[in-house]
């Protein structure tokens, strides 16, 4: 990654922590209802993806989908108008924390039956190829998603079409409660590459400079022609899998291991150290981007009573126009 | 021209109109498909006819993000048993698609389901799954009885912006009738015999038991309306409303079993509509296969669904 990208990164990032942390002061003063999956610091891996890919490149998220979808280029607003179930928002409501498409941004929105999203990605890979584009789709899976059967299938099927799909493995370490490390048959996810006869990585995912290196490696492998490609990211959530996770399962002293890998806190160093920004502008980019987001969630708070009508959310179950 | 060759000549037609219509399923291509339906197809359309390895969930998956994208993708399910593989990417991502993406996105795809029994090849290839999708919104479903519903209805569901289920019975595969190229729009049923005594309901395969079924009614005196329901999903309340009304004696026929199915939607429909019911002569009639899987012996599997003579038995006994 070029060293004049690092502040673009830097922004991405603070946006989508301070996304998640809104939204977790939200979800505690009851504004919120149902519920969401955070990403805190998995805020390289949706950064240092998204920084990699080109105008028309799709993805499809996990449900931890805040990220992507803030560093694909959504309005924060309408993300937080769609977790207020108001009109404004994404899906108009209608999808909640989970469900945040935005054609416009190339998002296809998430699955939330983990790994499903994966051959909708392969689907769009196979429409770019047959329409002869430089595009690619990035299929987003976590490394519980990693055991579907739909991404062993989507990854043959990629693979025998050579089709521009990126297999991008978010590993963060835990699928609900389950340690990778007990669910998962090999060492790495993208051991499993050598198997559809694909390419394969695994980098830091705490590190947005690998990410983005990676990434852009795989998608220049990609756009070539030479078919799907598997990029898997070590991560770490640092809060749980839901609002209602205890993490019984984990103890604190991994956890502070992860903390002290902040991926934020990494990449302020590294702009500090390469003397990008001096202590005082960075400080001023974090309060800026913090205020950014809370104006956002304020705007969206005040919308939050412009709801469809039931009638109107009828009317969306079917598509209208035939051809 | 056969059942068979109707669905052939829809799929012809419409990827010979657009090139966005694209057939995916297992051995589909030079095999042509393992009924035939797709009989070279891939000679003239090589580019839209595409063999797939088997995982009907990838491929299935993959052709609803394709849909998503603008593709018009059809997809055949070797045997409309192996829907159960299905599932989660139609019911849980084509079907939802375009509601919980606010109107975004749209998914046109149809996918055919070879279906029923009759042909001796046991429990897990002669299931009717039907059933299963009534209550799923966001879905169509179609389940023609004739070569020229086939083709008409074919056509419409390709052009359909919405999943579409197309259910295609396998003992109508050889039946042969002329086919007549209109617009047959989705939800529209159609009565294919007039009568005055009662009114016969069904679909798909027994459609067939229920004209049986009125003939030998008709040698006894007694006249009977048969409509066809053509499309399960969405149902045509008018018409079932209206030709329930004109009777006042209503009896539905299908091959599945009675329970939360088709036709219990449709006695649901009349029994619960105010002024229907006050039109009803006699106790509305539903008979329907047995509440079993497919035997394997022949006998056995014959009398898992209705015939015309127990058909018109039950009439008489139940209703006249």
């Amino acid at each position: 990654m070029d060293k004049a990208l690092y502040v673009d990164a830097l922004r991405l990032m603070l946006d989508s922590r301070f996304f998640e942390e809104k939204t977790e002061e939200l979800f505690k003063q009851g504004l919120i209802h149902g519920t969401t999956h955070l990403a805190n610091g998995q805020e390289a891996s949706q950064a240092g993806l998204c920084m990699a890919l080109r105008d028309g490149d799709w993805i499809v998220p996990t449900h931890r989908c805040h990220g992507f979808t803030i560093c694909r280029g959504s309005s924060p607003f309408a993300m937080f108008s769609e977790m207020f179930g108001s009109s404004h928002g994404l899906a108009k409501g209608l999808g909640g924390s989970m469900h945040m498409p935005d054609k416009e941004h190339w998002n296809l929105g998430s699955s939330a039956v983990v790994g499903s999203g994966v051959p909708l990605a392969t689907g769009i890979a196979y429409n770019m190829k047959r329409d002869g584009l430089q595009n690619l789709s990035v299929a987003i899976f976590g490394d519980g998603a990693s055991s579907r059967g739909s991404i062993h299938e989507s990854m043959n099927l990629a693979s025998i079409w050579k089709l521009p799909v990126l297999f991008y493995c978010e590993n963060n370490k835990y699928g609900m409660s389950a340690s990778s490390d007990k669910m998962v048959s090999v060492p790495r996810v993208s051991d499993r590459a050598a198997s559809y006869r694909m390419s394969g990585k695994t980098v830091d995912g705490n590190d947005v400079t690998a990410v983005y290196d990676a990434a852009s490696q795989a998608c220049t492998y990609i756009r070539s022609g030479k078919g799907p490609y598997l990029l898997e990211v070590m991560t770490y959530r640092t809060k749980g899998h839901s609002k209602s996770d205890r993490r019984l399962y984990r103890t604190a002293e991994e956890e502070a291991f992860w903390l002290a890998k902040d991926p934020i806190e990494h990449l302020k160093r590294l702009i500090l150290k390469e003397g990008l920004l001096d202590q005082k502008q960075l400080d001023d980019l974090v309060c800026e981007r913090r205020q950014y987001i809370e104006d956002q969630s304020a705007l969206a708070l005040e919308g939050a009573g412009d709801r469809l009508t039931t009638d109107q959310a009828l009317d969306l179950v079917y598509a209208k126009e035939a051809l | 021209m056969t059942f068979r060759e109707a669905i052939r000549k829809a799929l012809a037609d419409s990827m010979a109109k657009d090139k966005n219509v694209v057939l995916f399923g297992e051995d589909v291509g030079v095999y042509g498909g393992c009924f035939k339906v797709t009989e070279g197809l891939v000679n003239r359309f090589p580019d839209q006819v595409i063999d797939t390895p088997v995982s009907e969930e990838g491929f299935t998956g993959m052709a609803v993000g394709a849909a998503m994208m603008g593709l018009r993708p059809v997809v055949e399910i070797m045997y409309a048993d192996f829907f159960t593989l299905v599932f989660d990417p139609i019911v849980n991502h084509a079907a939802k698609t375009h509601f919980m993406s606010g109107g975004q996105f749209c998914c046109p795809i149809v996918v055919r389901l070879p279906e029923g029994s009759g042909t001796g090849h046991g429990a897990q290839h002669t299931q009717s799954p039907e059933a299963l999708f009534m209550n799923e919104p966001g879905i169509k479903m179609v389940a023609p009885s004739n070569p020229s519903d086939a083709y008409n209805l074919l056509v419409s569901a390709i052009k359909d912006n919405n999943p579409v289920l197309f259910f295609e019975h396998k003992l109508l595969y050889p039946a042969e009738g002329e086919i007549k190229e209109e617009n047959v729009p989705i939800g529209k049923a159609k009565i294919v015999r007039e009568g005055s005594d009662l009114t016969i309901y069904s679909y798909s395969h027994a459609t067939v038991t229920a004209l049986e079924t009125a003939d030998l009614l008709q040698k006894e005196g007694i006249s009977a309306c048969v409509v066809d329901l053509r499309t399960l999903k969405p149902l045509d309340r008018e018409m079932i409303h209206r030709t329930a009304r004109a009777t006042g004696r209503v009896v539905m026929i299908q091959d599945p079993s009675p329970a939360g199915s088709v036709g219990s939607e449709v006695i649901s429909a009349i029994s619960t509509d105010r002024e229907t019911f006050s039109k009803l002569k006699a106790q509305p009639v539903l008979i329907g296969g047995k509440q079993s899987h497919t035997p394997f012996s022949k006998e056995l599997e014959k009398n898992t669904i209705p015939n015309a003579l127990q058909c018109a038995e039950t009439i008489k006994e139940k209703l006249l």
